[in-house]
């Protein structure tokens, strides 16, 4: 798979504040591609030298192998996280001027407008202004106008802030329907239980630097810890319990179950594979419940940062 | 891909389809002449109350000075002592009271005349009464001193200067009152267009700010573009108030005194005692026919091309000033510490241009603030009327523009970092670091 966009060590500094030090992200194309990190870690100014509304000081950027050039505005679409529109003006007109802005036609940014209204079930909007409108239903606008016209590389800040969960899932379905129709995503937040949802690849930024990046499976298989989520009902859970963890390294555990069996955390040497553990436990009485601790998004992000 | 014309396009649209702007555009010009109106009506209605004027002359020689006018008459007295008199002019509501002593000499009766009223008289029925009495006693005393009046009424001369320049054209006062006005007109206009226009400018910067929208858009436009498509923008938009401001206001100003009755013309202000005496002084001819000719008389293809050259310069170099304070700020509270800076050299220019132009076109004071780019536009506008060397224009106009392409430069730094910026508050110290960025 080729890389739509790749960065390559990308440095903006604002007076004495390292906004992104030494950045270098591949995101390939088809992917949903997380842009993951803290508060002031230099997304945002990241997403904004790829929209070259900053220039860097040092380092270049490649959209389809080619330096980043003022025609490829069009190829891009951007929801940024700071987002609005002109109170005042009405809403199919104000979609059409951004349209026109990135480039599109007049009449066929009115029929693909008019498609979207559609499918979006807004079509009664057009002639209404914005300040007419909830906070929710301008971010529908907004987004309408982000994809509209059909760019090979979308990037959305934060997309999701501000939505209800019901059209929050609206939106994440139309990301997804995006995807599979050809679009690369470039996604930046902190809510790590969409990054499970969506993302293919991540980058995580810490402090203007990059501290990981990858595919999102092999991030979890190197940070996995082999350890097993163990639930098992014993005549005495104590003798089990001193039993276990002689062989391994126990510690207790919080998952819920209905039955008030004994529950630990068993982390696996690296001589051990699952089945031993499974086979022993299985002397020791019933086993109810058997699961490999997966990092999820908000562990590897967390203890990126702190290793940091 | 150029987005200029897309920008200014909805600039200018939505300044015009704007409620507020359509009801300034179109009740400013009916306050303006509503006012005017109310002034020169009010003005005759104090005219009109008939003023009556007590007069006892004890000495009996201003007996039959004071003819009864339009709005002053006069009720003589005989034979009643001052106090009589003045309880009568009391107890009637007279406006006041004339006393002359009856006196040997006329230089003591010319010491001793009173007048007595209410309140405080007004200065011109004073000033009135003073000439009249002033001339009718230097006259009593010129035949006491055996001087022959007649003499003197026919040797007075009245002096006439012809002004002429050095390649011979024949000038006038009112030639210099004519450029005078041209001058003030057109730098007055000047002023009021940076101010108004900058101002809309700097808030609908503001406004994208506010609304958030801006980001959005710079990732389509460049920032300079943005800022360069909304000055044009406002700027047709100021353009096409001012000429309805113009068309509406000619046009009220000729109908509405028709329907209420009320003649203008009669309104006196001090321009036009101004331009009255310098008609009278000509000795002939009738004050439109010397207007055209002094107007034709006048540079006017110097003037329009001027005009036009430093009007825009003039203009854009302050509305990017107006557009860079816009971007730096969140709001319009915020916007005072910036202003000031902006707005001194326009004041500035504007006190130079309407006394020391006025006084001495060419003198040095003048002259320096011609050249210099944030007073020029306003001064040099005024000074033109009277011949400047067309060095000195284009010397004058390249400074400007040079600064012109420097603020907009500025400006436009200042605007693609500040755009981005939110809930901070700027200081002059941050913009300057804006400008590393």
């Amino acid at each position: 798979m080729s890389n739509l966009l790749e960065a390559h060590s990308v440095s903006k500094k604002f007076g004495d504040f390292t906004a992104l030090n030494n950045a270098s992200i591949a995101v390939p194309e088809g992917s949903v591609f997380g842009l993951l990190g803290p508060n002031g870690a230099g997304k945002t100014t990241l997403i904004r030298v790829i929209n070259q509304i900053t220039m860097p000081d040092t380092g270049h950027v490649l959209l389809d192998g080619q330096p980043l050039q003022p025609h490829h505005i069009k190829d891009i679409g951007y929801l940024p996280e700071e987002r609005g529109l002109y109170k005042s003006m009405k809403v199919g007109e104000q979609a059409l001027y951004l349209a026109q802005l990135k480039g599109m036609q007049k009449t066929e940014a009115k029929k693909r407008l008019f498609e979207w209204f559609e499918r979006l079930d807004i079509g009664d909007w057009w002639n209404k202004k914005i300040q007419e409108l909830s906070k929710g239903m301008a971010q529908k606008i907004q987004f309408v106008v982000t994809v509209l016209h059909e760019p090979k590389l979308l990037i959305f800040d934060e997309p999701f802030s501000g939505f209800d969960p019901i059209n929050a899932n609206i939106i994440k379905d139309e990301i997804l329907r995006l995807k599979n129709e050809g679009a690369t995503v470039i996604f930046s937040t902190h809510r790590m239980e969409s990054v499970e949802e969506l993302c293919d690849h991540i980058a995580l930024l810490h402090k203007s630097n990059k501290i990981l990046d990858g595919n999102l499976m092999a991030i979890k298989k190197q940070y996995k810890t082999n350890t097993y989520e163990v639930g098992i009902n014993a005549e005495n859970h104590s003798v089990v319990e001193r039993a276990l963890a002689e062989r391994f390294t126990t510690t207790a555990a919080n998952f819920r179950t209905i039955g008030d069996e004994l529950k630990l955390n068993v982390k696996l040497s690296e001589k051990d594979t699952a089945n031993d553990l499974l086979s022993y436990l299985t002397t020791q009485g019933q086993v109810s419940h058997f699961v490999e601790q997966i990092p999820s998004a908000n562990d590897i992000f967390i203890q990126a940062v702190k290793n940091n | 891909m150029n987005h200029l014309p897309l920008i200014i396009k909805r600039e200018y649209l939505t300044k015009v389809r704007n409620k507020s702007f359509i009801v300034m555009t179109i009740l400013s010009p009916l306050i303006m002449i509503g006012l005017i109106l109310l002034v020169t009506y009010l003005s005759q209605l104090n005219n009109n109350k008939v003023k009556t004027v007590a007069v006892l002359d004890e000495s009996g020689i201003v007996k039959e000075l004071f003819e009864d006018t339009e709005t002053t008459k006069y009720h003589r007295f005989d034979n009643i002592t001052l106090e009589n008199a003045k309880q009568i002019s009391k107890e009637k509501e007279y406006y006041g009271l004339l006393h002359v002593d009856e006196l040997s000499s006329l230089e003591s009766i010319s010491k001793h005349i009173n007048f007595y009223s209410e309140d405080s008289p007004s200065l011109t029925l004073i000033s009135d009464l003073e000439f009249k009495l002033g001339e009718e006693l230097t006259n009593l005393k010129m035949i006491e001193e055996d001087i022959d009046l007649e003499k003197i009424e026919a040797s007075k001369i009245n002096v006439n200067i012809n002004q002429e320049n050095f390649s011979g054209e024949k000038t006038s006062k009112i030639d210099s009152i004519t450029k005078i006005a041209f001058g003030v007109a057109t730098g007055y206009l000047l002023f009021m267009f940076i101010i108004i226009y900058g101002n809309m400018i700097m808030r609908s910067v503001i406004e994208e700010k506010t609304s958030r929208i801006v980001e959005i858009i710079i990732s389509s436009v460049k920032p300079v573009q943005l800022m360069l498509g909304k000055i044009i923008g406002t700027s047709l938009a100021g353009v096409t108030q001012f000429v309805i401001w113009i068309v509406l206001g000619s046009i009220l100003m000729v109908v509405l005194p028709f329907f209420l009755g009320i003649d203008i013309s009669q309104m006196e202000t001090p321009q036009q005692q101004m331009i009255q005496q310098a008609v009278e002084s000509q000795g002939s001819g009738d004050l439109m026919q010397n207007i055209f000719l002094a107007v034709q008389s006048l540079p006017l293809l110097n003037l329009v091309i001027a005009f036009v050259l430093f009007f825009l310069s003039g203009y854009l170099l302050y509305s990017s000033l107006y557009a860079a304070i816009g971007a730096a700020v969140d709001n319009e509270t915020d916007t005072q510490q910036f202003m000031l800076p902006i707005i001194m050299p326009l004041i500035l220019a504007v006190y130079v241009g309407g006394f020391t132009v006025i006084e001495d076109p060419h003198g040095t004071v003048s002259t320096i603030f011609s050249f210099i780019p944030f007073t020029s536009p306003v001064v040099m506008l005024m000074r033109i009327p009277f011949g400047v060397p067309v060095w000195q224009q284009v010397l004058s106009l390249l400074i400007l523009i040079g600064t012109f392409i420097f603020t907009v430069w500025f400006a436009a730094k200042i605007y693609r970092v500040g755009i981005l910026m939110y809930g901070k508050k700027t200081s002059y110290k941050e913009l300057i670091k804006w400008i590393k960025y």
